[in-house]
């Protein structure tokens, strides 16, 4: 005869036991995830569940919005009107003047033999909320596989760059923000033409160009933008501003400081970049440096 | 018999599963939020007070698989490290189990000050896993959360006590 423990005391394994068994799951999500990503599919499924509620959370800030544009003045859209009735006309001189300007330029490429430049599609979408981790600096935007985005894709406003899509969930995409601690944008200085590299701080509105020699012309209120060399931005969209400039001797490298051009906090309404056209493949390194070597040796 | 004051015990009704989980999805919403700015920075990580709070008064209804799905959850939402937040919700749950009996014994500032050392343990164990992943300190603010949810506490405890409570018969007098 087996002596078992009634109903009421049977609680399975202690507390202790079981927090380990979910500390072990939870390391091996960790792991998985940070060294080797495997659980895309995993956080796919997920984010699905999560979706109605991400959608309910950012619908009365949206709704409060909506309320607010009701209940605009009078006077105010009466000067909004007139504002955008200058600028229209602003707006169509210059762009009839560029269009002149397309014709000009395509004749010449034609004559150079230039590949032409395809304009790039977007998709127009909106910020749902910025998320909560003090670690990193990424927003999510309400357009995902569903719309035709995949990771990589690069975002902008309507002033610049503001970052590139990391993650893509089918209705949702997450995107890192160029202010994030490691992302990095090639960028190009308008005035002098030297070509650097962008990287985020982690720190909201600042921006730093790292390894640039002391003697490179850089100055305060130079304009950054995309160089499009990394087949990831197109070249030439406005990325950021040098705000400041430090020459020590004592370090190898100047220390310049930017600030973002775009509003990479502020605003809800951005555009994702469609697929870039390919970038023609890389050479295939040629063992150049062997028979120099050989040379050398002998 | 105890040195600190006890608070009296009230009696209340058996909480209901689907109370539970409403309060469960609630602290999700305000989790979603957008939040921005120094709000950001200030707002308490909302699922954790409540599956603390659960842990603490109801510790058979709620258990770490429940903490462990929320964390989940939390994890994909917030684009943060698969497993981070889940990590940090079963340790909350682990405590308030362990801690139900004493917590509940004490008046509202001692509950306060059991509150504020576990949601800072949580924050550190978060900070841990992402400096292993290479992330920089995000700088004091980042603690601030904890503080603010803690102060939340004895708002919270009223609020979820609300639905338990008997209605006063209007036979009896």
């Amino acid at each position: 005869m087996e002596h078992t423990p009634p109903p009421l005391f049977r609680t399975g394994p202690t507390p202790l036991a079981r927090l380990m068994i979910f500390a072990m799951l939870s390391t091996v999500l960790l792991i998985a995830d940070a060294r080797f990503n495997y659980l895309s599919t995993l956080r796919q499924i997920i984010a699905v569940i999560v979706y109605p509620l991400q959608r309910l959370a950012a619908a009365p800030a949206a709704m409060g919005g909506r309320i607010a544009d009701f209940f605009v003045s009078h006077s105010s859209l009466r000067s909004d009107n007139q504002r955008l009735t200058g600028q229209n006309l602003e707006l169509a001189t210059a762009a009839q003047r560029t269009e002149a300007l397309v014709k000009e330029n395509a004749h010449l490429r034609g004559l150079l033999g230039a590949r032409e430049q395809v304009p790039v599609p977007s998709i127009a979408a909106e910020i749902l909320y910025a998320a909560r981790d003090p670690f990193a600096r990424k927003v999510m935007i309400d357009r995902g596989l569903q719309h035709d985005i995949e990771a990589g894709r690069p975002v902008v406003d309507h002033v610049g760059i503001i970052g590139q899509v990391t993650r893509a969930y089918p209705w949702l995409s997450e995107v890192t923000l160029i202010t994030d601690k490691g992302h990095l944008v090639p960028v190009l200085n308008v005035r002098s033409g030297l070509r650097a590299v962008l990287a985020g701080t982690g720190d909201d509105g600042k921006l730093e160009l790292r390894f640039i020699p002391l003697t490179a012309d850089f100055q305060i209120g130079d304009k950054l933008v995309t160089s499009g060399i990394d087949g990831i931005y197109p070249p030439g969209l406005p990325v950021a501003e040098v705000t400041q400039v430090e020459r020590n001797t004592a370090y190898l490298f100047a220390g310049i400081a930017c600030k973002p051009l775009a509003g990479v906090n502020a605003g809800t309404q951005v555009l994702v970049l469609g697929p870039l056209p390919a970038l023609p493949e890389r050479p295939v390194d040629t063992p150049a440096t062997a028979p120099a070597k050989k040379k050398g040796k002998s | 018999m105890a040195a600190g004051p006890m608070s009296p015990q009230e009696l209340l009704l058996p909480v209901r599963p689907g109370f539970i989980v409403f309060t469960l999805i609630t602290a999700l919403l305000c989790n979603l939020l957008p939040w921005s700015g120094w709000a950001m920075w200030l707002a308490p990580d909302f699922v954790a007070l409540i599956v603390l709070y659960w842990c603490i008064h109801e510790p058979r209804k709620i258990g770490f698989l429940t903490a462990w799905c929320l964390g989940l959850l939390m994890d994909i939402a917030d684009g943060s490290l698969f497993g981070q937040h889940a990590m940090a919700y079963i340790i909350l749950a682990y405590a308030g189990m362990v801690l139900h009996r004493r917590v509940q014994r004490f008046a509202m500032t001692q509950q306060i000050l059991h509150v504020i050392p576990l949601l800072l343990l949580i924050d550190l164990v978060v900070l841990l896993v992402r400096a292993l992943s290479g992330a920089d300190f995000p700088g004091y603010a980042y603690f601030l959360g904890s503080l603010s949810g803690a102060a939340l506490w004895p708002v919270l405890t009223q609020l979820l006590k609300l639905p338990q409570r008997p209605r006063p018969d209007p036979d009896r007098v």
